[in-house]
């Protein structure tokens, strides 16, 4: 199997690997890099728990090749927090109680972040449509509105 | 429920306190199965059966083990060698870990995979070259208890059919005498198709064997540990694997919902591959996988009738179903009760005469007949009674509040003993089904019905007024493989007054380490951020059953209130000792002892718990712990009243839930947000097989639904914004009068939507639509009344 080498930007920091064709972009952060935060929930790109954001648009990362990422900006969830500061997104999620057993958690809040950075003050309706691509088994999804709300609110 | 007795600061019960285990989650430092790496570890992967019924005539490997970093390939005939090709079921059926000769379910394990990295594991799957010889498959349960039908297990040598078990709970006789009585009787035909969990984590495990120590460690997605731990023991005793040498870990759990009770063949083959080779072995099912092999919940083909009077009076109910169990009987359910708490379908409702039945038919699907998030089938007695009860509604034509509000057990009828032998421990109906019309404005969604009907628009309204049955539970009847159904808390104060609280129960999302903390603050005064929780690891837990069946604050949540006062009773002799008084002469409030009548004089907690370990009084034990098995006296029965309003567009026959008002009484409630949230997630479980979800077969056995493409998942966009309120009727024997809540809503909220259908096509004649309610049955529905 072929391999290359890429280089990453992943949370501000520069990554560099040398991987198989093949390799998801999930299964570079998550094992090569071991960073576990990003889940797999699917294997036909439905539910979202791989989500992380690639140059500014959330991506499913079990739907991408590591090397399409060669030379892009990565942010996983391990990247929201800053300098000990929760983003507002995480703030949302804990207060509002957006999240159960977590698992499509991470990639909820990127979707979210992502929504956030383009509409600052979305309606419940564009929340629906922004984590229609994220299936949520625990929360029933009102909850996850609310706490994207919240965010929105503290963002503004 | 009243006040909060504690502050925010102790933060017992009733507070809606932050929970504990979202710092991790938020940050991506959750640690999921998959998420464990061990020196040396290898990964395995499953080959699995193309056909739902065929002879494995070969099973060529060497292309695969020609694969560099392909290590083994293990089969059933490995397996065979140390007798470990077979292994029980939960339910005492059997089950194959690996088949030798016969695969009998489309998606059945064939062999696996070991390799030094997950993609050529899966590579040296995909070389795997199996021939097989395909027969007919049996997959409809009818032809398959049909007289004549070839026998599917013919590995059981007792089988001289294909019926896994009958059941039957009431008398019969004087059921069908009152209903031949009866002034009035509907029936329907009522099918609850298979479904699955989907729980967002897959099922997986990494088997850890250490040949020096003879000591395995797994860390699985498992809701039940200590029960996984006793069953490996009793299936792999014999080389070696006893009890006090295994470790089950349940670390994180991405939802479980009943799918992650059973033992699937592929944890089994992890840990023999583990044994055998002598390195970690991880296994994680992918989502089709998932699907497709794991068990299912529900496929259940009832037989509804209800007998009453000609004023709406219900006299008399009888159901007969067979039920769909596949290829083994690998559901979890109590020995006593191989269909669950199905005889808990008499509902709300003040029945004198009822009789239920089932027959269990193995067929070529996959094995099981799990839970759905729904108590041991309780999903599927609700379904029956609330459809019926509004059958019977619609045949008087009667409003079908009215008719549950004459049928309704009443408040003084409580402890009530129903006539399938149940005693439920409290309830009162009524208020909550009039809070719920209170709520959403019943009378003039009546009115709002009628004018569109006159104008040909279609808009439904659907209740659904539920009782669980939840708890398991008291150990004179309930066991699961004769292991009793007691829970347990074992609970330890540090000198410095802080506490670790384990439990024998574990959390999927549940967010037992703050509801569990919580009750420990209830009764100890100690904050609950002082209160470290922790489960799942069975080196360390005390013993239990597990989480399931909402199972976890009636068992586990009493056992952590009564071990608690144990400590709160020793803590009071320290607290007398140091205040030179009598323990008698002691007042307690949350957190301090004080002498009666004079409050400045006080122990805290924590000075009695530093007294504990520094200046315990002579003669007492040092220490401040204490440990409870908590053996329930009774279930609890928590109930609710759902109200959902429909609308349907005619065109299309698409439903969309405009409203959806769920008023739950789960007795008195620990951390309301958590219970708030518990109640959202199952209403979108009671949505999901209502509207969209569903596993089929084609004849030749074939699986539709098997993966998220055409298995839907409901997403953001079909989930309404769910109302919900709550009456409190404690519960009299739950030590904190608490009944339990995880799957109240997954079970009320499926009929109320059902009946919100039929009640915007009753005019067209419609008396029943099975669920999953697709647009194409809908539209079907009204093609054939304009036919007509």
């Amino acid at each position: 199997m072929a391999m290359h080498k890429i280089s990453v930007t992943v949370n501000g920091a520069a990554r560099a690997a040398e991987v198989e064709s093949r390799l998801l972009l999930v299964h570079l952060l998550r094992e090569v890099f071991r960073m576990t935060g990003t889940h797999v929930g699917c294997d036909t790109s439905h539910c979202g728990a791989c989500t992380v954001i690639l140059d500014g648009e959330p991506v499913k990362s079990c739907t991408l090749l590591a090397v399409q990422a060669d030379g892009c900006k990565i942010t996983t969830v391990e990247g929201l927090e800053q300098g000990g500061k929760l983003h507002p997104v995480q703030e949302g999620f804990t207060e509002k109680h957006g999240l159960q057993c977590g698992f499509c958690t991470p990639g909820m809040m990127l979707s979210s972040v992502a929504l956030l950075e383009r509409n600052k003050n979305p309606s419940e309706q564009e929340i629906r449509e922004a984590i229609a691509g994220n299936l949520c088994r625990c929360t029933g999804y009102v909850n996850i509105i609310k706490a994207v709300q919240y965010a929105a609110e503290k963002m503004r | 429920m009243a006040t909060p007795k504690t502050d925010a600061k102790i933060s017992g019960m009733g507070h809606s306190m932050k929970r504990k285990e979202d710092p991790r989650f938020i940050r991506g430092q959750g640690r999921y199965v998959d998420d464990i790496t061990l020196p040396g570890m290898l990964y395995m992967d499953i080959v699995r059966s193309p056909y739902a019924h065929a002879k494995i005539k070969k099973i060529n490997t060497e292309a695969a083990l020609k694969i560099p970093g392909v290590l083994a390939v293990i089969d059933g005939p490995t397996l065979e060698k140390y007798k470990l090709h077979w292994m029980p079921t939960i339910s005492s059926d059997t089950q194959m870990v690996l088949p030798i000769d016969e695969v009998m379910y489309q998606a059945q394990e064939v062999c696996a995979v070991i390799a030094t990295e997950r993609y050529i594991a899966a590579d040296g799957a995909d070389a795997v070259d199996v021939e097989y010889e395909p027969l007919p498959p049996m997959m409809d349960p009818f032809k398959s208890m049909a007289k004549g039908a070839p026998v599917l297990r013919k590995d059981k040598k007792d089988q001289k059919d294909n019926i896994a078990f009958h059941w039957e709970a009431g008398d019969r006789a004087d059921t069908d005498k009152a209903m031949a009585g009866a002034e009035v009787v509907v029936t329907e035909n009522i099918y609850l198709p298979r479904i699955h969990v989907a729980s967002m984590e897959t099922c997986g495990c990494v088997a850890d064997f250490d040949s020096a120590q003879g000591k395995l460690t797994v860390y699985m997605t498992t809701q039940a540990p200590h029960a996984i731990r006793t069953v490996f023991a009793l299936v792999a005793g014999h080389v070696g694997l006893s009890e006090e040498r295994i470790r089950i870990i349940s670390p994180d759990i991405g939802g479980g919902f009943g799918g992650k009770v059973p033992v699937y063949p592929g944890y089994v083959i992890a840990v023999a591959a583990s044994v055998v080779i002598g390195k970690p072995v991880k296994w994680i099912e992918d989502r089709m996988e998932n699907l497709q092999a794991d068990s299912f919940a529900r496929d259940y083909h009832m037989k509804v009738e209800l007998g009453a009077k000609k004023d709406g009076t219900m006299t008399a109910l009888r159901i007969k179903t067979v039920a769909d169990h596949g290829y083994s009987n690998a559901s979890a359910n109590p020995s006593k009760y191989p269909a669950g708490l199905f005889s808990i379908c008499t509902g709300s409702y003040d029945l004198k005469h009822a009789f239920c039945e089932v027959d269990a038919v193995y067929t070529h699907k996959p094995p099981g007949g799990v839970a759905y998030r729904c108590s041991f089938r309780v999903t599927e007695a609700v379904h029956a009674i609330e459809r019926i009860t509004d059958s019977l509604a619609h045949k008087l034509d009667m409003d079908p509040a009215a008719l549950r509000m004459k049928n309704f057990i009443k408040r003084e009828q409580f402890p009530y003993k129903s006539v399938l032998g149940w005693e439920y421990d409290s309830g009162d109906y009524a208020p909550a089904l009039k809070k719920a019309m209170d709520i959403i404005g019943y009378d003039a969604l009546r009115k709002e019905q009628a004018e569109k009907r006159k104008k040909g628009e279609l808009m439904g309204i659907g209740i659904s007024s539920f009782t669980e049955i939840v708890g398991a539970g008291p150990s004179r009847d309930f066991d699961i493989l004769g292991i009793k159904m007691f829970d347990s808390a074992e609970i330890r104060v540090h000198p410095t007054g802080k506490a670790i609280a384990r439990f024998g129960t574990k959390s999927q999302g549940q967010g037992h380490e703050t509801t569990y903390a919580q009750i420990v603050a209830e009764e100890l005064g100690i904050p609950a951020s002082d209160i470290q929780v922790e489960e799942g690891d069975t080196d360390t837990a005390p013993y239990g059953l597990g989480t399931y069946a909402s199972r976890s604050t009636p068992t586990s949540g009493a056992a952590a209130s009564l071990a608690s006062r144990k400590i709160r009773e020793k803590a009071r002799h320290i607290a007398a000792h140091l205040l030179e008084c009598s323990p008698a002469d002691l007042d307690w409030e949350p957190g301090k002892f004080f002498i009666k009548g004079v409050p400045q004089k006080f122990k805290t907690i924590q000075e009695c718990a530093f007294a504990a370990y520094t200046n315990h009084p002579q003669g007492m034990e040092a220490g401040l712990e204490a440990t409870h098995y908590y053996d329930p006296p009774n279930l609890t029965f928590p109930f609710g009243s759902y109200i959902c309003v429909v609308d349907i567009d005619p065109g299309t026959g698409v439903v969309k839930v405009r409203r959806f008002v769920a008023v739950d009484d789960c007795g008195n409630i620990i951390n309301p947000m958590i219970v708030d949230g518990q109640i959202h997630g199952g209403l979108n479980q009671g949505l999901a097989p209502a509207l969209y979800e569903e596993i089929s077969y084609d004849d030749e056995g074939n699986i539709t639904g098997g993966s998220f493409i055409d298995y839907l998942v409901p997403t953001s966009l079909e989930s309404p914004a769910w109302e919900t309120d709550k009456t409190t009727t404690p519960s009299p024997h739950h030590p904190l009068g608490a009944k339990g809540v995880g799957e109240s809503a997954t079970v009320g909220a499926p009929p109320a939507i059902a009946n919100a259908v039929v009640d915007a096509l009753r005019h067209l004649g419609v008396t029943h639509i099975d669920i999953p309610i697709t647009p194409e049955k809908v539209w079907r529905a009204l093609q054939a009344k304009a036919a007509a």
